[in-house]
């Protein structure tokens, strides 16, 4: 069993520094009122820079991404992030301009952010774009929000419904809520696209919009799209797309062209942006002409050759947040599209449908699936079968991996099939990490008939082993408590 | 072309043979032939990494960068030691995804309870999440946390930053709340007003202390008056101002939020940055997005978790508490980094360096004719001076010099500038500036 890691602040000594900053060049010192300052120091651990670089070596060492091994984690797209992308990131010329500067002097960051619009316009079939939303979920509601104030320009209040599929990811809902949109639920058919005349009498003089994953969670094109288009259309509705698969269609189809009105992309799962172990992202949202006028502000406008940043737009929805988004991070999108460029960003699509199917193929004879073959960028397994028969679930399938080396696809979602695991595996794995990962697969499946009780136990290797989720939730211990007798 | 598609030629159309089929268009087969391209799309075609890098610097050249800065108004330049930068460069915590599997994950997630710990000892706060997108998102989720079917109202301090009003503004439209503006009197939030503007509508009051002006407010009284309108009370803060100043909670806060950019995060032309949220335990259960908690492992070792989930989007869908999903992980990592280098001393010798040089800056303007302080109070490391001549004019001088002055102002306070000290202005560049202030008037 590894040692136990210490907390940064179990390692603090009292009067131990890191960082030195220089002597204060100032003679006449400036004091504030008593009342004004803080009567307790903040518990901040005191501790030299060799102990601080060994701390987050250690937790590094104890966390996993995709630098470190295969990360078929479905609908986050984990592909291969570019070096070249960080270190355009770490140039001065962009990490040290403020975002207040006079505009004039940042005309090379305007270039980037108007290049970007025009190409993610392009990819999408859209007419503009705002680069501001920090992430997927916010460009959803950002997206949503372009649909409230379209409908209530044109005196329809009324329009207060959201469709949202079941297999649609947990965001929809909560983005459609948070706009104060009512949700309905539109089922799926039982091979797991949107049920089309369940739609049709679902959409209605109330209805807003659709907000729809194409290629769908289970990693189907949803085949019926235009047809719902034309519902949802007829019905006085607007279409939303939701960006979260793009990666599968990139230079073959467009949602512009799909009939979509509105999308947002996920800059950190399509264009290789980290994760950052959770963020930050990038959902940038593009819109069909008649609704960008509602766009947040600002907007970067090109004044006879020199890039402006226009505030005043009188129909925008606003500001989503301060200043022009996660420039920093889209500037690596930047950077991946024009390395990419029209023919890179296809041939990316392919692979990764390419991949996706040649590990389905496989899994699908390994589990005895009648998935839908092919799929598009990953697909869903279920492993009701497998828990019927052993008694393994998908959760333990999961943690086996770990011992493997594979990081876990996304556990029971869609939630429309049971014991779902979600693979996608993305273009940037070659053909011995995909076998290696189906032959893992083959050999956990027959573990499971052969020795079903080893495999609850799983993982075995790594730091810690399956935690207490249901204690940490009941009495929840947020932060260190220094102890009566340190 | 730069590709990252690993596979050759033949490796395509061995993949494609062993699965009994000829070309790639098959694996496309369910999208409608009407709307697939037939030809690439309208962006140039890929180029080698030296030819983007090329591409790419010839853009950041566009750019100026200032080597003395004296502005700030929502986005700060400090110091940010190289350890920060390498440690939070680990590619392991560059390139995970969210911790969803904590046992090949504890260390993200031990880094953030860590980072937790530190916002909750800054803001004097019992929780803290994982991080929101920035301050002004931050801030306009504790308005989200306030909401309630009979509260409709939200109160907003005018010294806000402008920035935060607009985002919290879009926020209130989305939410269907009406905001309205508390009126500032000599720089600060007039309690008068804000005792008149109070009633049992009102469901939170969102001030900034120190405010946009960088003034101190009197966040004491203005707790007691929320309090006693049964309101709850959001304060905004600096981080760094906290490693001196009063703890939002000590003042009487409900929730504390803030920009966490001043926290070993780059200008970055606005992003991304950090946005801290944190509360006291009574509204816990209410903050949004993830939140580590501390567990044990199958063996009973100590091991940390995405914990309070009931509240988020994945499992409550419309009835979660927002609807926020990626966060900004990184940059809290960053931040966490950056406090532990600093230590409560250095956090504090930052914080008293920043105090230290706007003083003295203020001090020495006023010896200008016509650069007078507006406001009168206890400020921290930014305060607003008038301006004798057109206030380009001074921005010219200024720039000519590679200095990027303070931020000039409109409305009520058109021709007024907005300055900002850090530890990273020098007295000798104060006193350049100085000099040009004198040469230019």
């Amino acid at each position: 069993m590894q040692q136990q890691q210490k907390l940064i602040f179990e390692k603090s000594v009292s009067g131990r520094r890191c960082t030195q900053l220089p002597a204060c060049d100032i003679e006449n010192k400036t004091a504030l009122p008593q009342d004004l300052l803080r009567e307790e120091a903040p518990l901040l651990p005191e501790i030299a820079e060799v102990d601080l670089v060994r701390h987050y070596m250690a937790l590094s060492r104890k966390a996993h991404g995709v630098d470190n091994g295969f990360y078929p984690l479905g609908s986050c797209t984990m592909k291969y992030n570019p070096r070249l992308n960080e270190e355009v990131a770490a140039m001065p010329g962009f990490t040290d301009i403020h975002p207040l500067q006079p505009t004039a002097s940042v005309q090379g960051a305007l270039k980037v952010m108007q290049l970007l619009q025009q190409y993610l316009a392009e990819i999408t079939g859209m007419d503009a774009v705002t680069l501001q939303p920090a992430a997927g979920a916010q460009g959803e509601w950002t997206g949503l929000l372009l649909i409230k104030a379209y409908h209530e320009a044109h005196g329809e209040q009324n329009r207060t419904k959201i469709l949202i599929p079941d297999s649609a990811h947990g965001t929809n809902p909560a983005s459609a809520a948070m706009c104060g949109f009512q949700v309905v639920h539109v089922p799926c058919t039982e091979d797991g696209f949107v049920d089309v005349a369940a739609l049709r009498s679902l959409a209605g003089p109330d209805t807003a919009g659709l907000m729809l994953t194409n290629p769908n969670t289970l990693g189907l094109f949803e085949k019926d799209s235009l047809e719902m288009a034309d519902i949802i259309h007829k019905a006085g509705g607007l279409l939303y797309y939701d960006g979260a698969n793009l990666n599968a269609i990139m230079g073959i189809a467009r949602p512009g062209d799909l009939g979509f009105d509105v999308c947002h992309l996920n800059l950190h799962k399509t264009f290789s942006t980290p994760h950052g172990g959770g963020g930050p992202g990038s959902g940038p949202v593009g819109c069909k002409k008649a609704l960008s006028p509602y766009l947040p502000n600002p907007i970067v406008e090109d004044e006879n050759g020199q890039l402006t940043l226009n505030f005043d737009n009188p129909n925008s929805i606003g500001q989503v947040k301060a200043f022009y988004g996660n420039f920093l991070v889209y500037l690596k999108a930047f950077t991946y599209i024009l390395s990419s460029g029209a023919d890179g960003l296809k041939q990316a699509s392919q692979g990764a449908v390419l991949n996706a199917n040649y590990m389905l193929y496989q899994l699908k004879e390994i589990f005895h699936l009648n998935n839908t073959f092919p799929c598009m960028h990953e697909f869903v397994l279920s492993m009701e079968d497998l828990k019927e028969e052993t008694g393994v679930s998908a959760m333990d399938v999961a943690k086996a991996l770990l011992d493997y080396g594979i990081h876990p696809p996304t556990m029971y979602f869609p939630l429309i099939v049971p014991e779902a695991l979600m693979v996608e595996p993305t273009e940037t794995e070659n053909k011995e990490t995909l076998d290696f990962a189906i032959e893992t697969f083959r050999k956990i499946k027959e573990e499971a008939f052969a020795d079903s009780a080893k495999l609850h136990q799983y993982p075995l290797q790594t730091p810690v082993r399956r935690l207490d989720e249901v204690q940490a939730a009941r009495k929840p211990i947020l932060k260190y408590q220094k102890s009566e007798n340190q | 072309m730069t590709s990252y598609v690993p596979h050759t030629q033949e490796e395509k159309q061995e993949i494609l043979a062993s699965m009994h089929l000829n070309s790639m268009e098959e694996l496309f087969c369910h999208i409608p032939e009407q709307v697939r391209l037939k030809e690439l799309l309208q962006i140039p075609l890929g180029k080698s990494e030296m030819e983007v890098k090329t591409q790419i610097n010839a853009l950041a050249q566009k750019n100026k960068v200032f080597p003395t800065i004296f502005r700030g108004a929502g986005a700060y330049r400090h110091f940010i030691p190289a350890v920060v930068k390498q440690m939070a460069s680990r590619e392991e915590f560059v390139t995970a995804y969210t911790p969803y599997q904590a046992e090949i994950s504890q260390g993200i997630l031990q880094s953030i309870f860590e980072y937790q710990t530190m916002i909750c000892s800054l803001t004097g706060m019992d929780a803290a999440n994982a991080s929101v997108y920035d301050g002004a998102t931050a801030a306009a989720e504790a308005m989200n946390m306030c909401r309630s079917p009979k509260k409709k109202k939200v109160l907003i301090a005018a010294t806000a930053n402008p920035q935060v009003i607009a985002t919290m503004q879009t926020y209130a439209y989305s939410f269907d709340m009406e905001i309205g503006l508390i009126p500032q009197k000599n720089g600060k939030t007039d309690l008068t007003a804000l005792s008149q503007l109070l009633d049992d509508s009102i469901s939170c009051v969102y001030i900034a202390s120190p405010n946009y002006y960088g003034q101190i407010e009197d966040c004491g009284k203005i707790a007691q008056l929320i309090h006693a309108a049964g309101s709850i009370y959001i304060a905004g803060c600096n981080p760094i101002s906290l490693g001196l100043l009063q703890t939002p909670a000590a003042m009487g806060a409900d929730i504390a939020v803030g920009e966490g950019q001043p926290l070993g995060l780059p200008l970055g032309f606005g992003g991304p940055y950090l946005g801290f949220m944190a509360c006291k335990s009574a509204m816990m259960r209410k903050l949004p997005g993830r939140i580590v908690g501390q567990t044990v492992d199958a063996d009973g070792k100590t091991a940390y978790v995405l914990t309070l989930q009931a509240r988020e989007q994945h499992i409550r869908r419309e009835k979660a508490a927002s609807n926020i999903c990626s966060n900004q992980a990184l940059c809290a990592l960053t931040a966490g980094i950056y406090l532990a280098a600093m230590g409560p001393n250095g956090l504090k010798e930052v914080a008293n360096l920043c105090l230290q040089k706007a003083h003295y800056a203020a001090t020495e303007m006023q010896k200008i004719s016509g650069f007078q302080l507006v406001y009168d109070g206890p400020f921290f490391h930014e305060f607003v001076t008038k301006c004798p001549i057109p206030v380009e004019k001074v921005m010219t001088a200024l720039e000519e010099k590679n200095i990027l002055g303070g931020l000039p102002l409109n409305g009520a306070l058109d021709n007024c500038i907005l300055w900002c000290f850090t530890e990273c202005n020098s007295k000798e560049e104060i006193d350049t500036l100085i000099q040009i202030l004198k040469e230019v008037t």
